[in-house]
């Protein structure tokens, strides 16, 4: 019997951006249809796992993902060598989190000079978050936008309070920004095009939607993103046809069902393994609404996905 | 739904008789059109017009049900591609696999483990909802199985067997369940299909490409075979990937009637690695897989799949809501401090989470704010001095705490001092904005 596969017509494209500098440098987008959507589109880029550095000793991780890092947690530069030289990182994310005004409120020219050490340290492209605080994150991502001249950073996140002063910074330095709203394709379409006012490059531009873990409310920014990537490729909307990144690792290894140890929830499983999937799964979901880079942390949740988007871009067979 | 509401309306009664609980007919076929209304509170149709309304605005994807009683499974039902268009219905059955081929203890062992693994969650319970049973070596052994399996556990079964007349043995002795019989096969599907309607069971149909799952299930339709759930052969990850579209879109888009059943998914038969198989049971629940069949039950796996499955398919349209009530976190006593938020599912998982994170035994005091979050429920009026003040007198915290201080979050710092009137016995504490700051906040409290 023959049936005609029903297809979606794209009208849209995502935007390609390459990240980083030189011959190192890794292209995100491109896509013409949904995710993994190979019977009827096209792929060039498959998505990427950038792995989490923090530039101080983290305080609150438990055990199970502390080990992997327990020998260099101390020190951002053998980290991130780490990451990329057992674990094959494709990408680096430097979290600022010292530089918090409620944690250690580490000064920008510190902070700085730690993300130059860590970017002169590894060939793959950087990104660098800042803490989500609009007055610390605006001095602390021009003084790295200054120090990392060149370098293209994918530097962020640039909100409603800071896109102007940071925007303007990164592009005089030549960096990617990370254009961030909370859970709102509206937000995200009009910071993109306040982004575009402001000269900032299409194609140094990345929409982080904001994104929560597994069990914390996944379930909006799984639908944010499958929203802007429908109005991008669909509805032809020219200022939502950026890559997605999805910074999440930090929100899984909070929550309280990946420090249960087995004795105190033993229906919840071996620690490790729950602590892993929480991680991997909510890059599985994110993934299927499309998210193109995926900022993760344990090495044996990122396998997982690897596996997971190698898997998913073979077409057709089986 | 195929009919508009005007097309319903023509059909109704036009009385306006207000018994199906809506004030006009026309209101009501609006209501029915969308999908928000039953069929059922209209008292005056005849059965003619409940038949053509009924299939006309029956879901693409038909809804099938397994097993009986309380553990009666519902599948199926789905009207959109994206769970924003509306809402996903039904969510995916996890099912455990079982073999007549494993031994005897670690079948005990894996359906003990089945039986026990259950978690509340926002006043829901999730847990795997099914088994399977395949019988690979002779139809004696098989037969014994099911039967264990059927004393062990009230949970609906699919029954799996390619020797079709031990399948219809088995399926004979335990009708009364309503096990999903896997499955129908070119070799089979006459046999299976007139068994499927003999004992009124629903009945999987297998093709080896979704051409000739397309071509046995137009089969079935046609001998009368109402309740299919598809198997479009698929095994590997990519693949299924690109049926599971398929049929989805098939279903919804072309309104092909072959394709419009729940689906049956394998990850257990596509890798020899649990953690995968949880990776590709995952990729399932959010791409349209209906029985999702596993290996093993491990609260490490089904656990997060199970947390998957309830973000993807809450109701976009409703906040989900936890319990007004006192929520004791820690060791607390007469001293620990007391903090109050709105009652929308994520504010309280994440301020509980944090507070739990402070190692600060604290009374977290949640308020119905109808499931909106902080913020949006104050601009609502749901939220304010003069709705926190009568619940905080009587939700009971002034029994059991001897201070009077009260944490309020920092959004909400404009209406302290009106607090500060409305509760004269108490101080009212600002707390940080973001939750993320509480640990630091409840360490300095407390110190």
């Amino acid at each position: 019997m023959t049936f005609e596969i029903p297809k979606v017509s794209y009208s849209g494209k995502i935007k390609e951006i390459p990240l980083g500098r030189g011959e190192n440098i890794i292209t995100v987008g491109g896509e013409s249809c949904y995710p993994f959507h190979l019977f009827e589109g096209a792929i060039p880029h498959p998505p990427k796992i950038a792995m989490e550095v923090y530039d101080k000793e983290p305080e609150d991780w438990p055990d199970t993902a502390l080990e992997p890092f327990a020998d260099v947690a101390g020190d951002p530069v053998a980290w991130a060598r780490k990451c990329v030289d057992t674990y094959g990182a494709e990408m680096i994310a430097l979290q600022l989190a010292s530089t918090d005004p409620n944690a250690e409120d580490t000064p920008a020219d510190e902070a700085a000079a730690i993300t130059k050490k860590v970017s002169d340290a590894v060939d793959v492209p950087l990104i660098v978050f800042g803490t989500s605080n609009t007055d610390k994150d605006t001095e602390v991502l021009k003084a790295v936008c200054e120090t990392c001249e060149g370098k293209n950073l994918i530097i962020g996140p640039l909100g409603e309070g800071n896109y102007r002063a940071i925007g303007a910074t990164a592009i005089g330095y030549k960096h990617t920004v990370m254009a961030s709203t909370p859970i709102d394709i509206n937000l995200a379409k009009q910071l993109n095009i306040l982004l575009g006012n402001l000269n900032v490059p299409d194609d140094k531009i990345i929409i982080d939607p904001t994104t929560g873990a597994l069990g914390y409310g996944l379930e909006y920014c799984y639908s944010v993103i499958e929203r802007i990537r429908t109005a991008a490729l669909i509805q032809e909307d020219e200022r939502l046809q950026f890559p997605i990144i999805a910074n999440f690792a930090k929100e899984v290894w909070k929550t309280k069902e990946v420090k249960l140890s087995e004795p105190e929830a033993p229906l919840l499983g071996d620690q490790k393994k729950r602590g892993v999937l929480m991680e991997a799964m909510t890059a599985q979901c994110v993934l299927l609404a499309g998210a193109d880079i995926l900022v993760m942390r344990h090495p044996e949740a990122i396998n997982l996905v690897k596996e997971s988007i190698q898997d998913l871009m073979i077409k057709g067979e089986g | 739904m195929g009919l508009s509401g005007i097309e319903i309306f023509k059909k109704l009664p036009k009385t306006n008789c207000g018994k199906c609980g809506v004030p006009t007919c026309l209101a009501f076929a609006m209501k029915l059109a969308t999908g928000k209304a039953e069929l059922d509170a209209c008292p005056d149709l005849s059965e003619d017009v409940k038949e053509e309304l009924g299939e006309a605005s029956a879901p693409p994807v038909r809804t099938v049900v397994i097993g009986t009683g309380e553990r009666a499974v519902k599948l199926g039902g789905e009207t959109v591609l994206f769970r924003h268009e509306k809402r996903f219905e039904n969510p995916p059955a996890f099912t455990l696999f079982l073999s007549d081929k494993m031994d005897e203890s670690e079948i005990s062992a894996k359906l003990t483990k089945f039986k026990e693994t259950s978690y509340e969650r926002v006043g829901l319970v999730l847990r795997p909802a099914m088994v399977a049973v395949k019988g690979e070596k002779d139809a004696s052994g098989f037969m014994a199985l099911v039967e264990k399996v059927c004393n062990d556990t009230d949970a609906a079964l699919v029954l799996m067997n390619e020797d079709a007349d031990a399948l219809s043995q088995a399926a004979k002795t335990c009708s009364n369940r309503k096990p999903l019989i896997y499955a129908a096969t070119m070799e089979n599907v006459e046999t299976l299909g007139n068994l499927a309607m003999e004992l009124s069971c629903p009945l999987a149909v297998k093709g080896n490409s979704l051409e000739e799952l397309a071509e046995l299930s137009e089969k079935l339709i046609k001998m009368g075979v109402k309740d299919l759930i598809l198997d479009s052969g698929a095994r590997t990850a990519g693949k299924s990937l690109e049926d599971q579209i398929i049929i989805r879109r098939s279903a919804l888009m072309k309104k092909f009637k072959p394709f419009g059943f729940p689906t049956i998914v394998f990850p257990c038969e596509m890798t020899d690695d649990p953690m995968k198989e949880a990776m590709i049971a995952c990729q399932m629940v959010a791409k349209y897989g209906s029985i999702i069949v596993l290996s093993e039950i491990e609260g490490h796996s089904i656990f997060p799949l199970l947390l998957a499955s309830m973000n993807i398919f809450t109701d976009p349209q409703r906040p989900m809501a936890v319990e007004q009530k006192i929520y004791e976190i820690g060791a607390t006593d007469e001293n620990s401090p007391v903090l109050i938020t709105g009652n929308f599912s994520l504010t309280y998982f994440i301020v509980s989470g944090e507070v739990d994170a402070s190692r600060v035994p604290s009374y977290l005091l949640i308020k119905d704010t109808e499931g909106l979050s902080v913020l949006t429920a104050w601009a609502a009026g749901k939220f304010g001095a003069d709705t926190i003040a009568p619940f905080i007198k009587k939700c009971g915290i002034e029994e059991k705490v001897k201070h009077r201080k009260l944490v309020i979050p920092g959004y909400l710092a404009t209406i302290s001092g009106e607090l500060e009137e409305e509760l004269p016995d108490w101080e009212i504490l600002i707390g940080p904005r973001e939750a993320s700051h509480l640990p630091a906040y409840l360490k300095e409290l407390s110190a």
